[in-house]
């Protein structure tokens, strides 16, 4: 049990993907001007991550690695994603046709989000078993969620505050996100792995 | 060899499938982001935007085709309400598209001069003039939009744009106003202006 709360507070706090990983900057920088829009992009990885972390895994041990197929992960776990990505995309657009749209392209790219396909390798490289993979995935993803959320919040405050007019827009965003990252590095000693 | 033939194609095929039932299942009719544009727009059909009518702007906004500010009857009240549906930023009324008319107008025909020769009623988007060739027009009150459409076409000049009077049926509560003042003085002169 300790395990498994260790995997997701490492996941989500101390290895987070995007801030100490650096996996998945592309939807972090492109999708968090707005506060409802982030949080539509980390649901929808949150989504996307769990379910392409726990069926890479089944694929892998159930498929590649007893028929020695092990050369085949990248593309058979790529495949996985795009297909899941696929149903998300029709999902939002029945459910939420706005969301569907401010989203946008930033959609269908969860596919290339490095920290998807990072997660469904890291899995097979860590050996982690399917519970392992299924927390690991989630955690990722909550990860993914909150620094998307918090990034979000500041950069709305950000919009309104008195900042040089060289550094606006994107600059202040990378600024931000270095600073960020900063903070994240202090929970490196929470949790000895 | 031949099994990773298999199993690739095999894994392709099953999302495939699976795909194909979940596009079945989650089908969606028409453009609904389309649907609830229209619904903000004011519905004069005035084409005052360049488009047709209200329908076909919001479809033109729908696909990215259309800025949100090209519509004078909605006014900055109908671009507000677009750029929080859409979220992208209120841009001010574009003035190539008219200006918002400070109180609501209506058209009105000069029936003395009217020579009968049916221009404005080709040229009216809500059908609110009535009259046959050779005989007097005139306008439906109720009906007009005040979108000044009637004006450009009429050879003999004889519609006026009248403010509608306040009377007990069109007079409205006024909305409740509260002056801005600006906390920090050259951030708020630079809000003022559209970003670059």
């Amino acid at each position: 049990m300790t395990d498994y709360l260790l995997i997701i507070v490492s996941t989500v706090w101390v290895n987070n993907f995007v801030l100490s990983q650096f996996l998945g900057l592309c939807p972090f920088m492109g999708v968090s001007r707005r506060l409802e829009t982030a949080i539509g992009m980390g649901l929808a990885t949150t989504f996307v991550l769990t379910l392409s972390s726990v069926s890479s895994y089944l694929i892998d041990t159930y498929l590649l690695v007893p028929l020695a197929l092990e050369y085949l992960r990248t593309l058979s776990f790529i495949l996985v994603i795009a297909a899941i990505v696929g149903f998300t995309e029709m999902a939002i657009r029945k459910s939420s046709p706005i969301l569907f749209n401010v989203l946008g392209i930033y959609l269908p790219l969860i596919t290339s989000n490095c920290a998807v396909l990072g997660v469904a390798l890291l899995n097979v490289q860590q050996s982690h078993d399917f519970i392992e993979s299924a927390l690991y995935g989630m955690g990722a993803a909550l990860g993914f969620t909150l620094v998307m959320v918090l990034f979000a919040a500041i950069r709305e405050r950000l919009e309104a505050a008195d900042i040089p007019t060289p550094f606006r827009g994107h600059a202040i965003g990378l600024v931000t996100a270095g600073l960020m990252a900063l903070a994240f590095m202090g929970f490196s000693g929470l949790v000895k792995h | 060899m031949l099994s990773a033939l298999l199993v690739v194609g095999g894994l392709a095929l099953v999302f495939g499938l699976l795909l194909g039932l979940a596009a079945v299942f989650y089908r969606v009719e028409g453009d609904p982001v389309a649907d609830q544009i229209d619904q903000l727009l004011p519905q004069t059909q005035c084409g005052q935007c360049t488009y047709p009518g209200c329908r076909p702007y919001a479809e033109a906004i729908a696909s990215g085709e259309a800025a949100i500010n090209q519509c004078p009857p909605g006014g900055d009240e109908t671009i507000k309400a677009l750029a929080e549906l859409l979220g992208v930023a209120a841009t001010p009324l574009n003035a190539e598209h008219g200006e918002i008319a400070e109180t609501p107008l209506l058209a009105v025909i000069d029936e003395q001069n009217c020579i009968g020769c049916t221009l404005c009623i080709q040229a009216c988007p809500v059908d609110c003039i009535v009259g046959a060739a050779r005989l007097m027009h005139t306008v439906i009150a109720a009906e007009c939009t005040g979108c000044q459409l009637c004006l450009p076409p009429c050879p003999v000049d004889c519609i006026d744009m009248v403010p509608v009077k306040t009377e007990h049926a069109s007079w409205k509560w006024p909305y409740p106003v509260v002056p801005i003042q600006p906390v920090c003085t050259d951030r708020a002169a630079s809000m003022m202006e559209p970003p670059a």
